[in-house]
């Protein structure tokens, strides 16, 4: 189906050309890379832009690279990008492990990382990973260039605290000097399509150090410093699980909707905090071993 | 009103397309090429898959537009000299049995077996999931998928 209205195209072959261009149409613009959420949301007409800026011609941000002791992965990365980059599954592997369950291989082809937590709409995959490993999206404009943390980056369902005339170049993640492990849980009801009902990500940095963030529970993902402090003090117990456990139903608040309840997403993110802790202890007490 | 050309299936090709244009519609309603199927429209069956640069993705979801100066094969195009080894099987073996995401299947098996000749179940499975089939249950897909890589060894 057609898009049932007009709008301009525009494709810079550099950045410094989008910068201008998203510069002089500001909000009136949308920026297309994959265009897997884009494409549906103007058929939709939850998106009406005046014009699209296609970056498919920025090749510098397809990378994902070392630089010093971050990873950068650039806007343009896919996750099937992701999913067969070395440094991604040696590094951070529960953003691997998040963008193998993202929709199906055909989709994967296309959607860009960035994207995904740019369109930032509740059921996201990449936003727990990189809240755990506290990420920082970098953006440039004509005014400049601007950093976010990633906690301070999701403002609301399908909204962010990007400027309108800025655009990400890449994030990048710090990563720990020390040993570390994560893991990443999703509620589906079959692979190759689905959204995520809820998701947990875990990030094991020592015995007692921890990082917890529950997705798709709420209009914007949710680290919780309460359960992380909990953890902190006093590991892994059978105690302690079930404490923080009790805990989430003060820390999330899903709601109900054609995917599932919410007394159903609450139960489960609960199950799947323990599992995705239980896994990431498994995997630092093992570390170089990865799992499918 | 933008001027474009790729290479659809071997052959360059111009078209003039405006920006709302989606490029499953341009490649079955103006250019001719039948083989990719509207099934959802949003991203979701795989039934208009095409291989754009090698990879499928789903046509329903590309601008027209954004493919100026790239390269697009689709079922058409595969099997120009004839079926596969892949398409003799399906065929052999009945796997289909109203054909509609038919094309999506080849594709994207096409593509995992380029990548990866001698795939696991679980490899065939994740590379087909997401091309919904309401009609055979899909093991018959599958099942013909591996026995293709037994007979290839
Ligand atoms: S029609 Fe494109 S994925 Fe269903
Ligand atoms: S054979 Fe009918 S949809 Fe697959």
């Amino acid at each position: 189906m057609a898009i049932p209205y007009e709008f301009a195209y525009e494709k810079p072959q550099n950045l410094e050309m989008a910068v201008k261009l998203l510069g002089k149409y500001g909000k009136k613009a949308r920026l297309l890379a994959g265009g897997t959420d884009l494409a549906n949301q103007m058929k939709q007409g939850f998106r009406v832009p005046g014009i699209i800026i296609d970056i498919k011609g920025i090749h510098e941000m397809e990378e994902i690279k070392m630089d010093g002791n971050e990873l950068h992965i650039g806007s343009l990365a896919t996750f099937n990008d992701l999913l067969s980059s070395r440094l991604i599954k040696e590094n951070v592997n529960i953003l691997h492990e998040a963008a193998g369950l993202v929709a199906s291989n055909g989709v994967r082809n296309r959607a860009t990382m960035v994207g995904n937590i740019c369109s930032a709409v509740a059921c996201m995959d990449s936003a727990t990973p990189l809240m755990v490993h506290e990420a920082v999206i970098h953006t440039l404009s004509t005014r400049g260039g601007n950093s976010y943390r990633i906690q301070d980056w999701f403002v609301d369902n399908r909204k962010t605290a990007i400027q309108d005339d800025e655009i990400v170049t890449h994030v990048s993640i710090p990563l720990p000097a020390a040993r570390y492990a994560g893991a990443y849980q999703k509620l589906m009801r079959y692979s190759g399509e689905d959204l995520s009902q809820a998701n947990v990500s875990v990030l094991m940095l020592g015995e007692k150090q921890f990082s917890v963030a529950f997705g798709s529970v709420g209009p914007i993902p949710k680290r919780s410093l309460k359960i992380e402090h909990l953890l902190n003090e006093e590991g892994i117990s059978e105690g302690s699980i079930s404490r923080a456990k009790n805990m989430i139903d003060s820390v999330i608040a899903p709601i109900t909707d054609v995917r599932a309840t919410k007394e159903y997403r609450m139960h489960m993110s609960k199950v799947m905090f323990e599992r995705a802790l239980l896994a990431a202890r498994e995997r630092y007490n093992k570390p170089r071993v990865f799992f499918k | 009103m933008k001027k474009i050309s790729f290479i659809l299936n071997g052959e360059k090709r111009f078209i003039h397309v405006e920006p709302n244009e989606i490029l499953l519609d341009v490649l079955r309603d103006r250019m001719g090429t039948k083989s990719p199927k509207c099934g959802c429209d949003s991203g979701d069956c795989g039934a208009c898959t095409v291989m754009l640069n090698s990879k499928t993705a789903r046509s329903c979801m590309i601008f027209a537009i954004e493919t100026d100066g790239q390269e697009i094969v689709t079922l058409e195009g595969i099997s120009k000299s004839g079926l596969t080894p892949l398409q003799k099987i399906f065929l052999e073996q009945n796997v289909f049995q109203c054909g509609y995401c038919a094309p999506g299947m080849i594709l994207s098996a096409t593509e995992l077996l380029g990548k990866n000749p001698h795939p696991s179940r679980y490899e065939v499975q994740e590379a087909l999931a997401g091309n919904l089939c309401r009609c055979t249950g899909y093991t018959p897909i599958i099942d013909a998928v591996l026995e293709l890589t037994k007979k290839q060894v």
